[in-house]
Formats: C-alpha cells, sequence, structure tokens
C-alpha cells in the first residue's frame, strides 16, 4: 500500500469520526443552552466550552467575538472557514475517499460521497431552528452507515487496519477533551453536589459521547462525577472510553505489525498506554488530578498518531 | 442561435432503420421494446440512472468550466447495436490497423525504412511536434508502442465505415463503456434476455493480462503494475482510479514514484517497492521532468533514463502521439500497405492536409462545406464544422488557417450515422460515432463493443462530451 494511501485512509476515518464528535457535541451544547438558566447568561458559558472541547474557540473568536446560538451552531457546522465544521469534515473525508477511491469498497465510496451531496444540498439560511436536531441526526447516521459498511465490506488487511486506527485515536481524543473541558465539572466541591446544575452538566457529558443511558444501565445508581469519570475514561466496555479506545488501537497496530512483519516503536507507545488504563483506578486519577491525567493522554494520543505517520511512511 | 443545415438537408443512415426502409434486423428486439415504453417511462428510467451515475462519482471535468468542477456524461438509455457480422469486419480492419500503427513506430524510432521508401515524407515525422527524438533507437518490450488504442470509427451507410481517428497516446472513455453496460444491465435486465449481447467485462482482465505481457524481461516474480495519474482534478481521473481498481492494481501520482537504483519505485506503507509496468496517463512532456518538460511535478525525475535501459515498461511508449498525429493520418492507407503488404480493410476519410498548396487552395475555396480540424487538436476543441457554422466562425477560421495552413487538415463533412435518442422533445434520432478499446501486447485483444458517443444536439456532429456529448450502451450481438 502506498503510503499516501495510507495516511488518507487513516484521516479519512479520523474526518468521519470527527464530523460525528461534533454532532454530539453540538447536541449536547445545544440542549443546555437552551434550559432557564441559573445565572442566566444565555448559553454563553455553555458555548465557550464546546467551542473550547471541539479545539476551535480561538478561531471562533476572531471570526465572531461575540458568542450566540446561531453563530456557534453556524461556524461548528457549516462553516467551510473552520477546518473541524461538520462541513470541513465531511468534504476532506470526501475528498480523501475520492483521492483513494481503489482502497474503498463501493459501498464506503457510495456511503460518503451520497452523505457529501447531500449535505450539500442544505441551504443554512432557509433553515428553521427545529431543523438542527434532524441534521446532527442525519450526521449521526451518516457516520455509522459509513462505519457500517466499511466493516461489512472491507478486507482486514492493511486498509482495515490503518481505518480503524484513525476512527479510535480520533474518538479517544474526542473523549479526553470533553472530559478535560468540564473537569471542573466533575471535580467534588462541597457548594454544589447534587444541584440540578451539577445533574444537567454531567448529563451533557455522558450526551456528548452517547452514554446517558447505558450509564444507568452499567452502574444503577443516579449520575456521581466520579463514575463519570470512571466510565469514560477507564471502562472496558463503554465503546466511546479511552481505555476501549486503547484496546483497539492496540489491536490494529500488532495485526499492522504481524502484516507487516515489522516491529514499531507506535506500537510500544499504544502498549504504555493502554496498560495505564488498564491499571488505572479513579480514586488515584482524581487525587494526582484529573486535569494533568488528561493533558498527560492526549499528548500520549497525539505521540501514537505521530510514530504511526512516521513508521508506516504516510509522508515519504 | 439555430445553425443547422447539412446534417439535415443530407439524409443519414439510422443504425435502427436504415435510410426508411423499416427496422434493421439487429434492432427488431430493441424496437419491440422501445414501442411498449412510453417515454415518460424512460424518463424516469433516465433520471435514476442519472442518480446511480452521481452516487457512483461516475463524473469528469471539463476545462475552462471553473463551475462545474464535477459533470456526468449524459447517458443514453436506447443502446447502440452492431450485428456479429459487422463486427467482425470491423474486428479484422481494427487489428490490422493497430498492428501497422506499431509497425510504423517502430520503424520511424529505428532505420525508417518507410522516409527512405519515399511513401511519406520526412519533414512530416521529423519536424512533427508529437515525434519525440529521444526515442530514436529505444527498444520497448516486444517492439509495441502504442498497447492501448481507441479508434473513432463513423458510419454513413449500411456497409460504410470510416475511421476518423485513431488515438495512440491515453485514449480513455473506456470506464463508461463498462459502466454503461453495468448500469443498462441493472435498469433493464430483460433486454440482456432477449438479446444475446457479447459481454465486454473481461476488458481489466485483458488489460491487465496485456500490461503483464510486456513487463521487462528476467523478473523472477510477478510483474508490479501501476496507474499513474495526474490526480483527482484530473478530468479522466475517476476513469484511472476505475481501472486501477479492477485491475487491483496501484493508482500512484508522481510524488508517489521515485528512482533509485536504476528502478522505479513507489513509496509504500513498508518502505520502496519496484514497480515493473507504469501504465501512465499523462502527457509525455510531463513524464519525467529531466528528459522533457523540466516544470512537470507529475512525473517521475528520471524515469526516462529507467525506460531506456529497460528496466519499466510505460505504456503507451512515450513518443506514441506520432502515430495519431492528424497530419499523419492521411498517409494510414500507405502506411498499412507498406507494413502489411494489403489494402487498409477500413476506410480512411479523404484528408485535405492544408500543407500542400492545392489542397489549401481548395479548403479555403469549400470551408463552409468541410470539417476543418488542429492537427495537434483533440477532445473537440478547435475543430470548425462548416455547415453547421455560423459566417463569422467561418471567416475567422478561414483566417486562422490561411495564417498557419500546416496547422490544419480538412475533411468532407461526413453524414454520421444517427440512432433514436431519448431529448426533450421525445425519442428522435441523433448523430454518433463509435470508439472501441483495443489491447496489444503478447497477443491483440479487443472486447466486443467500445464506446458509442453521441451528439445530443439535434444535427450536431460533435460527440465529444468535452462539447456536450453523451454516451450509450453499444451491443455488439452474438450469431
Amino acid at each position: 500500500m502506498l503510503g499516501r494511501t495510507a495516511n488518507d485512509l487513516f484521516w479519512l476515518s479520523r474526518y468521519v469520526e470527527r464530523a460525528e464528535n461534533m454532532a454530539r457535541l453540538i447536541e449536547a451544547g445545544y440542549r443546555i443552552a437552551l434550559l432557564p438558566r441559573v445565572g442566566g447568561d444565555d448559553g454563553r458559558q455553555e458555548w465557550a466550552s464546546t467551542l473550547e472541547s471541539a479545539g476551535c474557540a480561538e478561531q471562533y473568536n476572531a471570526k465572531h467575538g461575540t458568542l450566540n446560538t446561531r453563530s456557534v451552531v453556524d461556524f461548528l457546522l457549516f462553516d467551510a472557514s473552520n477546518p473541524s465544521s461538520i462541513h470541513a469534515c465531511l468534504a476532506t473525508a470526501r475528498r480523501n475517499a475520492r483521492a483513494q477511491r481503489t482502497a474503498l469498497t463501493r459501498e464506503m465510496w457510495e456511503s460518503l460521497n451520497g452523505s457529501w451531496l447531500e449535505f450539500q444540498a442544505i441551504r443554512p439560511d432557509t433553515l428553521r431552528s427545529d431543523a438542527l436536531p434532524r441534521i446532527l441526526d442525519w450526521v449521526k447516521e451518516r457516520s455509522a452507515g459509513y462505519r457500517g459498511a466499511m466493516l461489512n465490506t472491507i478486507l482486514r488487511n492493511d486498509t482495515y487496519f490503518f481505518s480503524q486506527l484513525g476512527t479510535f485515536l480520533e474518538r479517544a481524543d474526542n473523549t479526553a477533551r470533553i472530559l478535560d473541558v468540564k473537569y471542573y465539572v466533575l471535580l467534588p466541591s462541597t457548594s454544589m453536589i447534587g444541584s440540578s446544575v451539577d445533574n444537567v452538566q454531567w448529563e451533557g457529558i455522558l450526551r456528548s459521547v452517547s452514554a446517558h443511558r447505558s450509564y444507568r444501565w452499567v452502574y444503577k445508581d443516579s449520575y456521581r462525577s466520579w463514575r463519570i469519570a470512571d466510565y469514560l475514561i477507564l471502562n472496558r466496555a463503554m465503546p466511546r472510553s479511552l481505555r476501549a479506545c486503547y484496546s483497539q488501537i492496540d489491536s490494529n497496530l500488532s495485526s499492522l505489525e504481524s502484516l507487516y512483519g515489522e516491529e514499531k516503536p507506535c506500537l510500544e507507545t499504544a502498549k504504555s498506554t493502554l496498560g495505564l488504563l488498564e491499571k488505572g483506578d479513579i480514586d488515584t486519577i482524581f487525587q494526582s488530578g484529573l486535569h494533568e491525567f488528561l493533558l498527560d493522554f492526549i499528548s500520549r494520543n497525539n505521540r501514537v498518531a505521530h510514530e504511526i505517520s512516521e513508521a508506516y511512511h504516510f509522508n515519504a | 442561435m439555430e445553425q443547422i443545415r447539412a446534417a439535415d438537408l443530407k439524409p443519414s443512415f439510422d443504425e435502427m432503420n436504415g435510410f426508411g426502409q423499416g427496422v434493421r434486423e439487429p434492432y427488431t428486439a430493441v424496437s419491440g421494446w422501445l414501442n411498449s415504453l412510453r417515454v415518460e417511462d424512460l424518463r424516469k428510467k433516465s433520471a435514476e440512472a442519472e442518480l446511480l451515475f452521481r452516487r457512483t462519482g461516475i463524473t469528469f471535468a471539463v476545462y475552462g468550466d471553473a463551475e462545474a468542477a464535477e459533470r456526468l456524461i449524459p447517458f443514453d438509455m436506447i443502446p447502440r447495436i452492431i450485428a456479429a457480422s459487422e463486427w467482425r469486419r470491423l474486428q479484422a480492419g481494427i487489428e490490422q490497423r493497430v498492428k501497422a500503427l506499431n509497425a510504423f513506430m517502430y520503424d520511424i524510432y529505428h532505420r525508417q525504412e518507410i522516409i527512405k521508401a519515399g511513401r511519406i515524407p520526412a519533414e512530416l515525422v521529423i519536424q512533427n511536434d508529437a515525434f519525440v527524438p529521444e526515442m530514436i533507437g529505444v527498444d520497448p518490450a516486444l517492439g509495441i508502442y502504442s498497447h492501448i488504442i481507441g479508434i473513432d470509427i463513423v458510419r454513413t451507410g449500411e456497409n460504410d465505415f470510416y475511421v476518423l481517428e485513431d488515438n495512440t497516446r491515453t485514449p480513455s472513455g473506456v470506464s463508461y463503456m463498462l459502466e454503461n453496460r453495468e448500469t443498462m444491465m441493472h435498469m433493464f435486465p430483460e433486454l440482456f434476455a432477449e438479446n444475446r449481447v457479447a459481454p465486454v467485462e473481461t476488458y481489466p482482465d485483458n488489460l491487465r493480462k496485456t500490461l503483464e505481457s510486456v513487463a521487462p524481461d528476467k523478473l523472477d516474480r510477478d510483474p508490479v503494475i501501476a496507474v499513474l495519474t495526474p490526480g483527482l482534478y484530473n478530468s479522466a481521473y475517476f476513469e484511472h482510479a476505475f481501472l486501477a481498481d479492477q485491475m487491483g492494481v496501484e493508482l500512484v501520482e508522481g510524488p508517489d514514484l521515485v528512482v533509485m537504483d536504476g528502478y522505479l519505485n513507489m513509496k509504500t506503507t513498508q518502505g520502496l517497492c519496484r514497480v515493473d509496468v507504469l501504465y501512465r496517463r499523462i502527457d509525455d512532456a510531463f513524464l519525467d521532468p529531466l528528459t522533457f518538460d523540466a516544470n512537470s511535478v507529475l512525473g517521475v525525475p528520471g524515469l526516462f533514463d529507467v525506460y531506456r535501459a529497460g528496466n519499466v515498461t510505460i505504456v503507451n511508449a512515450p513518443g506514441a502521439g506520432i502515430a495519431d498525429d492528424k497530419a499523419i493520418y492521411s498517409y494510414i492507407p500507405e502506411i498499412i500497405e507498406f507494413y502489411m503488404g494489403r489494402p487498409p480493410i477500413l476506410k480512411n476519410v479523404p484528408t485535405y492536409n492544408c500543407r500542400k498548396p492545392d489542397a489549401l487552395k481548395y479548403v479555403l475555396e469549400n470551408i463552409a462545406e468541410l470539417v476543418v480540424k488542429e492537427v495537434h487538436g483533440s477532445g473537440g476543441y478547435g475543430m470548425l464544422v462548416g455547415p453547421t457554422s455560423t459566417k463569422e466562425e467561418i471567416a475567422t477560421f478561414r483566417d486562422r488557417v490561411k495564417a498557419r495552413p500546416e496547422n490544419y487538415i480538412a475533411q468532407p463533412t461526413l453524414a454520421l450515422s444517427t440512432c433514436p435518442t431519448l431529448v426533450e422533445d421525445g425519442i428522435a434520432p441523433r448523430h454518433l460515432d463509435l470508439r472501441p478499446f483495443v489491447l496489444i501486447g503478447d497477443e491483440v485483444r479487443l472486447v466486443p463493443g467500445g464506446l458509442t458517443r453521441v451528439a445530443l444536439r439535434k444535427g450536431s456532429l460533435v460527440v465529444n462530451s468535452s462539447q456536450g456529448g453523451g454516451t450509450k450502451d453499444t451491443w455488439v450481438l452474438q450469431d
């Protein structure tokens, strides 16, 4: 496989995953922004932290200055100049797919191409406010459709491994970022525990990773901050937890190594990160600092991505 | 601007109805099927097919048209049908022609017997822009220069077929031949039950076999093949990706390739990997910045040296364009006689080389009745169809021909055959041509069929997709 192909497949998956995560993030933010506020700030604080989680607060401020629902949603959903917007993610994913048509199955290509064609047909300025949830659902469906097409049709060789790596590195990054931006919400504090604001915020976090329902099944308890952190960081069954992502990354990197018959440092880094998550317990993490833990994780995650691109000649 | 005359006046042979003596035999079943359909049904199917093409991404780009980065080539659902006996004759003519073309190229890049024999003027070859002097003395595998040739054939009567043009560089359109069939079988499976249509889907397999057969000698493993594309903004990118995919080989761009230790390599996830056969879909000039256009970023520095050393096969060979040069075209009957020792089976269209004074005089006097083409033009750009042009267009073109006569050839305007086609006001005859794709390697391989292009504008004789032409599925019937 060409190094360029591996690079495009990896990023194609990342962008599809990113579009989906963005849809969730907007959905969670929108719900909270709609609620009657305790402090009454028209959702400004919520949108600020959403932009932070999406990693595009700076760009937004440079462009818009003031925070309001319409501008933030427009920026995250339709703004082609924002490289993390759903528009840009779908466009880039489709461009990569077009460049790598030979590596994709027909089903995968048609799914992406179809998404792009439908998305292009949306006229943002004519949208009524009730259209937003529908569009966000659609984005999640299309992303699931693409992954379904991939899982159902692709050969289990390097094409599959690089695609999976892109998905799970992006997903891990996303979960870690959401947690990091909201970590203060989860920190034990005497004044607010059990307040309705807490509950809303906690549910918001869980919603942004589609976990607000499954949480109940797993913990059979109302929302508790340390359990939410445990769930999203250490739980092996939760498909968007850091641990679950890393067990996928580990297994796909191992498969690549045995396919190519060569050992690479990226697998070492991934294995040590997975070890950390397998052995970790949430009390220790809170004691030594949730924020620090997450920062360290995000930088490890970036390192794995970088080492993969080096090891497999992405930019040869 | 209605500008249609001659094509309306001269009666054209219709593929379905001949000169009006009733439905021709090969069309019996399809004619019945057409009569059983309502135009609205056909339109609905047509819209469905368009959606299918759009989803699949079977698109092409039109140069000079920034708006439509990706457009669809209109697909017409009424097939163009060729009888088995007609095809046999075409096939014999095509095989004879492609062998002669390759023999010609071998000769002019070696001993130049045909020039010495005085059968073709030396300056026409040597001073031709399409002649690549770097190729002199190079010995391509099996002595083949043009491995993939698309021959444009038109018809004017029951038994009158003419070769309009040979495409010996990088003929395109074969993906449409394959996708059109795929679409037809998907939309109208019942038609294929009633008609014995020869399959075309062996083409990618034949292409791979052809490419493998011209790999450099002495390989102790299966040859590695790659398709070289200028990238996804090229008008034919879909086809490049399609063919690579259908053959199961890598689709590469210039920056994916590197010359190392005298071999061509591609940069893979596991480091460098040798490439033995490069099916390139970029022009000669861009192949190697060290040998040809120094500004090219599409090609590979040092590629030509690897080629000359026999360590990679470039398909089609650099310099293969000399055989489809429009000034050489008029000598093709001579060329066939010279190398094959027999008269050509397929006729050429009579051609006036404006470089000759008496021909120029005739062309300038009769320009309104002629088709005038630039010698190096392609894709329907830079041509004049006299009878369907305005006085101003004709005047402009006459000035251009006068200014650089050697740059133009002219041909009588042929009444191209027509075929019933779905257009805005229903089903009506439209002019068409046919491009079969021939593969030349250890043997000559020709799938029964080709790309039928149809001019969708009433009376128009220009079928090129870049000029708004459409395509049809092309059926060769089996006995």
